[in-house]
């Protein structure tokens, strides 16, 4: 009998990944100690070092928290929308769904990225970048609790309104890179609404300015502590009753209205309206860009919630200034009022239709933009009047 | 200089960091998901069809008139600012003038609107 079996190959030693292998652990050693060196010579001799690196954990603890508060409150959104149409919602991942977010960022992770041959490659993939990030950099100077800002700026409130405007950048770059017509169609929509609304969030922003007299947004959180029509009653510790959102009410409203259009939140969400645009600018995007997209979205939503706060819901101040509510740290006070927002956001998209886009425009420049400006004027003139500055 | 370093430089780390935060976030699928391309999958979407042309096409005036008026209104607002905030200290003669400059813009935006720039329909 011949055995027909083909030979095994010679086992052959193969030096190459060994090598390989061993330069790159002297590389990493080498690294290692360079890095070490530089890292002591920073802490001894310099004076700048230690604080940015406190500055740079702050930081990162900010921004975990909020990424991992954003998760969350995704599958809150998520629920809040089925409970409304009796489903169940995400309820297989985790008890109760709770990893649910988690799990989608798996897989947007493990998707495969698509870049259609016909787009602006670099652009493409710089728009979803820009827009995540410049909605993260909001953060940076939003006071969690008192004297808990990344950068108490005095220049707070412009600093968000300014790049909470740069985002229509990422929107019109990510529809044009794309090429297609829907995401074309889309970002057009989609950026003429935002800075539509952007006008009349522009003038709300002006009448709490100039209540408070401070652009600093913790200036902005103690006046609401420290005065107002509690005060003027002669019940100081009903904090409630000195936040904005009752002198100030029509304009949260328009605030609350106008950040809905301003994030494309529904009823708003014109841009992303399935039925005409399948998803508006976002149409040509999958994988990690695309998460980009929402979670830049999202982010922006979360700022939106949390400026309603700080500008009209006192920021981290409990509603009563007496024992058991003072006892609550700040923080738990400020993320609550932006859960609660955040719920009022999450019941709009569920109970209200969708509006038409010439509605959409109708309502932004023709009933906002003059109640706002008339508000700019009679606050002022109240103001001037009265003389009931802070 | 000092001052200014102070308040700032966290700003500058705080976009740093969340730049790292995206940029890993993008790179991340294409080092670790599986990557197959084609035609079909790199061609823009057009519900099925093959694009008919480019889409760099003509679109509504109006998105143009759209922004155009977003701008007048964006520095009525920006010079709004520093007067909000000083409202306290310009007195009568500060507060006038900001009602005689509004008063300006809003016969502007009537004139706006009686020319139908505000119409979508």
């Amino acid at each position: 009998m011949v055995d027909i079996t083909p030979n095994a190959p010679k086992k052959k030693t193969n030096w190459m990944p060994m090598i390989l292998g061993g330069l790159a652990l002297v590389m990493l050693a080498a690294v290692a100690w360079v890095a070490v060196v530089v890292l002591k010579y920073l802490w001894v001799e310099t004076t700048w070092f230690i604080p940015a690196l406190i500055v740079v954990i702050k930081s990162l603890a900010l921004l975990v928290a909020l990424l991992v508060i954003i998760a969350f409150f995704l599958l809150a959104d998520r629920k809040i929308w089925a409970a409304v149409q009796l489903r169940r919602g995400p309820n297989v991942v985790g008890p109760f769904g709770l990893l649910q977010s988690f799990a989608d960022l798996l897989k947007f992770v493990l998707k495969e990225p698509v870049i259609p041959a016909t787009s602006d490659k670099v652009l493409f993939l710089l728009a979803p970048l820009l827009t995540c990030i410049l909605a993260l950099a909001a953060w940076a100077v939003v006071p969690v609790a008192e004297g808990w800002a990344i950068a108490d700026i005095n220049v707070g409130v412009l600093y968000v309104f300014a790049i909470s405007s740069l985002g229509v950048y990422g929107v019109i770059i990510g529809g044009w890179a794309s090429n297609s017509k829907y995401p074309f169609l889309g970002a057009l929509r989609s950026a003429a609404q935002m800075v539509s609304y952007e006008v009349s969030i522009g003038f709300v922003i002006i009448t709490v300015l100039m209540v408070v007299g401070s652009l600093n947004l913790t200036d902005i959180v103690l006046a609401q502590k420290n005065s107002g029509i509690a005060h003027m009653l002669g019940v100081p510790w009903f904090t409630m009753l000195n936040w904005f959102f009752i002198p100030l009410f029509p304009m949260f409203v328009i605030f609350f209205i106008s950040a809905l259009a301003e994030t494309n939140r529904p009823p708003f969400d014109l841009p992303e309206a399935e039925s005409e645009l399948v998803a508006g600018f976002m149409s040509e995007y999958g994988s990690t860009p695309y998460l980009l997209f929402m979670l830049g979205e999202y982010v922006a939503i979360m700022t939106m919630c949390a400026l309603t706060t700080i500008l009209f819901l006192g920021g981290w101040t409990p509603p009563l200034s007496i024992p058991p509510f003072t006892w609550v740290p700040g923080v738990v006070w400020f993320v609550g009022k932006v859960g609660f927002v955040f719920f009022m956001f999450a019941m709009v998209k569920a109970m209200v239709p969708r509006y038409r886009y010439d509605q959409l425009m109708r309502l932004g420049w023709k009933v906002f933009l003059p109640l706002s400006l008339a508000a700019v004027v009679i606050v002022a003139g109240v103001l001037q009047l009265t003389g009931w500055y802070r | 200089m000092q001052n200014l370093l102070v308040d700032y430089l966290p700003l500058v780390l705080f976009i740093g960091l969340s730049a790292v935060i995206g940029l890993a976030l993008m790179i991340a699928p294409f080092v670790v998901a599986h990557q197959n391309p084609d035609p079909e999958k790199l061609s823009a979407y057009e519900c099925g069809f093959n694009a008919f042309d480019d889409a760099r096409m003509k679109f509504d005036v109006r998105f143009y008139l759209v922004a155009i008026l977003f701008i007048i209104f964006d520095l009525e607002v920006a010079f709004l600012f520093p007067w909000a905030v000083a409202l306290k200290d310009v007195g009568a003669f500060g507060f006038w003038s900001m009602m005689v400059f509004l008063g300006v813009l809003t016969i502007g935006f009537v004139y706006e609107w009686r020319k139908g720039a505000l119409e979508w329909d």
